[in-house]
């Protein structure tokens, strides 16, 4: 366990800056989550962590001491690549044990250890088997288990569930959080699936071009997000974008906060509430829920309601949002403006007000 | 009654109909034959029938002067073979030769191989040079190394000789041919040894180092634990093709010793030369190779059975 700082942390690969900067505080225990688009810089921002990249400029403290210098083995990091970086021509106990021998620890002591790992990672039965006879999933839990057993101060994980197929992601998601609940350890995990970051860490690094966007806990990522990168990287599907009626300013909301009517239909729409009218140009069935792309005089939205009366494309609509769930944003630099619509001239809000 | 009355026209028209799909069931069996006939056509041509054609002529008597002349010997050839000292020394020869280039030139390939797999310019020059022995002539190769090899005028003894050391006999000697033969075997065969490996190396994930850096693995642990294991089948190609062709040595000797002195360089191939050749006598020769044949495919078959289980194909 420990608590891991980035102070003014930059890389540099031919004179293209890849990250710029990065000032990050990870708590001791915490399950961070990098997430970003590809190229952002995440996983080199993982990788200087674990020192295998050299951090260009700024300095890496995990649990006090600074690192930088320091080759990766003797960082106490234990890393779970994307593919696994799996020992091919050993067994699976070898894979597991390698670390151990390499730290001098005496072979029945490591055998021990060995097993016990195998059976928290459910693995006991293939201890004599190759990686290559194992499936995606076994893999992982080889990966996990090797990185387990080191009993390291930090877990690095770069973007590790990111070969699995859907279900067994699902399910691994699950077994990666009671992990961290178990070991209640300080987890550094990388990934580019929003939802990833969304269900498993206790606090979200956004990151974009070499930059961190924002630092928060998933909730307060998406309801309070700092700029207009992270509102529309955050939530599926992403935040609906408007111009706003003042030059320079951009209005956003979220689909599920929006009310949607047929276009006939009188309905009791708030006072302060932002009305568009459009028509509906496609529908995603979900079975829980159903997105519809609507076309508005200003541009184009998504709106998610439930299934139970669906509304034909072609269909003239009214879409009411109120004005509590509207975010406004600054078009140039695309930061958040920090009060809420509510608060806001309504001068702000779009052509389409009623 | 009504299978009289029944016409002969439609009855035919089955006939036809059937005839017509035999032989549509057979052209789709032949096809697959046809496609490889080609192919085995040449193989026959050139590899079965000159083997078969070897292995009747070391069962006759006969030689390059008077091929008209025939003769059946039956296993007389392999008699006078098996009896003939010089033989037994060339075998020998050979067996020294081999085992010393092929641990020689693979061991110095691998080791410049991990030299040479980094990714600055310099390498990629000093891989080109490494490389350029392979792609001249063996003959050339060998003329050069006669002359550098020369125990007046040669460049290695002026060297020897600058550095204050005694000069070496090199190819004069009997202890020493052999050694000289050797050299210019591997340095022959070093570069093309070394960009193999340079292949295997890059194809070994760098994330699996990356994970061995993190599990605290030293350099020689993590070259003895996994880059070895990973190359091979690297490994495993170089030995069987670099066992055959090194039993196979003719050129070098042709050119350079002419199995002298005194028999120490003579080696099988050039062995079968001689006589059939030299001596005509063209049974013996061919027994020879069917020995030389018999020994290659042996050595093969015992890499593949030993060997492979070892070997971690991906």
């Amino acid at each position: 366990m420990a608590q891991v700082v980035l102070q003014q942390v930059a890389k540099t690969f031919h004179h293209q800056p890849v990250v710029k900067g990065l000032d990050l505080v990870v708590p001791d225990g915490s399950f961070t989550v990098l997430v970003g688009p590809s190229g952002c810089g995440k996983s080199t921002t993982l990788r200087m962590i674990a020192g295998l990249e050299s951090a260009s400029q700024g300095d890496i403290w995990i649990g006090g001491q600074r690192v930088n210098e320091l080759p990766p083995g003797k960082r106490d990091v234990a890393m779970v690549f994307q593919n696994y970086a799996l020992y091919p021509t050993m067994t699976v106990f070898d894979n597991i044990a390698f670390g151990l021998r390499n730290r001098g620890i005496a072979k029945k002591e490591c055998k021990r250890m060995v097993e016990e790992i195998a059976a928290v990672v459910g693995l006991s039965g293939y201890l004599q088997r190759m990686p290559s006879q194992l499936s995606g999933g076994q893999r992982q839990r080889v990966a996990l288990g090797r990185a387990m057993v080191k009993q390291p101060q930090v877990f690095l994980m770069d973007e590790p569930l990111s070969n699995l197929d859907a279900k067994l992601r699902n399910q691994m998601r699950v077994e990666l959080s009671s992990l961290h609940r178990q070991l209640s350890s300080t987890f550094i995990y990388v990934t580019h699936d929003q939802v990833e970051a969304m269900t498993m860490g206790d606090q979200i690094v956004v990151m974009n071009e070499g930059r961190i966007m924002q630092v928060a806990s998933p909730l307060d990522l998406y309801h309070d997000p700092a700029n207009l990168f992270v509102a529309q990287f955050i939530g599926s599907p992403a935040m609906n974008i408007l111009p706003a009626a003042e030059a320079g300013k951009l209005l956003g909301f979220r689909p599920e906060k929006a009310v949607m009517l047929p276009a006939a239909v009188q309905s009791l729409v708030p006072e302060s509430a932002l009305v568009l009218r459009g028509t509906v140009v496609s529908r995603e069935v979900l079975g829980s829920d159903v997105l519809y792309h609507v076309k508005v005089p200003s541009g184009s939205v998504i709106v998610k309601k439930d299934p139970e009366s669906l509304l034909e494309t072609a269909a003239e609509v009214q879409i009411a949002v109120p004005v509590e769930c509207i975010y406004l944003f600054d078009q140039a630099t695309g930061e958040r403006i920090p009060a809420r619509a509510e608060q806001m001239p309504r001068r702000f809000l779009a052509g389409g007000m009623s | 009654m009504r299978q009289e009355m029944t016409p002969a026209a439609p009855a035919s028209g089955i006939g036809a109909r059937w005839t017509l799909k035999r032989m549509a069931d057979l052209a789709q069996t032949l096809r697959p034959y046809a496609y490889v006939a080609p192919a085995m056509i040449f193989f026959a041509a050139f590899f079965f029938f000159p083997i078969a054609y070897m292995i009747y002529l070391s069962f006759q008597d006969w030689s390059l002067l008077s091929l008209d002349e025939m003769e059946w010997a039956g296993t007389a050839n392999y008699e006078a073979l098996f009896a003939d000292a010089d033989f037994y020394q060339v075998l020998k020869g050979t067996l020294v030769y081999t085992v010393s280039t092929v641990a020689i030139g693979i061991g110095a390939a691998l080791l410049l191989a991990l030299w040479l797999n980094r990714k600055a310019k310099i390498y990629g020059l000093v891989q080109a040079a490494v490389f350029s022995p392979h792609i001249i002539s063996l003959v050339s190769v060998a003329m050069l190394w006669m002359w550098l090899m020369d125990p007046q005028y040669g460049l290695l003894n002026a060297i020897l000789e600058f550095l204050g050391l005694p000069a070496y006999t090199w190819l004069a000697d009997t202890k020493s041919a052999l050694v000289s033969l050797i050299l210019v075997s591997v340095w022959k065969g070093i570069g093309y040894n070394t960009l193999v490996f340079i292949a295997g190396l890059q194809s070994i994930p760098r994330e699996i180092y990356e994970a061995a850096a993190l599990d605290r693995s030293p350099g020689w642990k993590t070259l003895w634990k996994i880059t070895i294991p990973m190359l091979s089948p690297t490994l495993f190609f170089l030995l069987v093709i670099n066992t055959i062709s090194s039993f196979q040595v003719f050129d070098t000797i042709y050119i350079m010793t002419q199995g002298g002195p005194v028999n120490s360089t003579n080696m099988l191939v050039f062995y079968i030369y001689e006589q059939g050749m030299d001596f005509y006598n063209g049974g013996i020769a061919s027994a020879a190779s069917v020995v030389l044949l018999g020994i290659v495919g042996a050595l093969t078959l015992l890499h593949f059975r030993f060997m492979e289980k070892r070997v971690h194909y991906r």
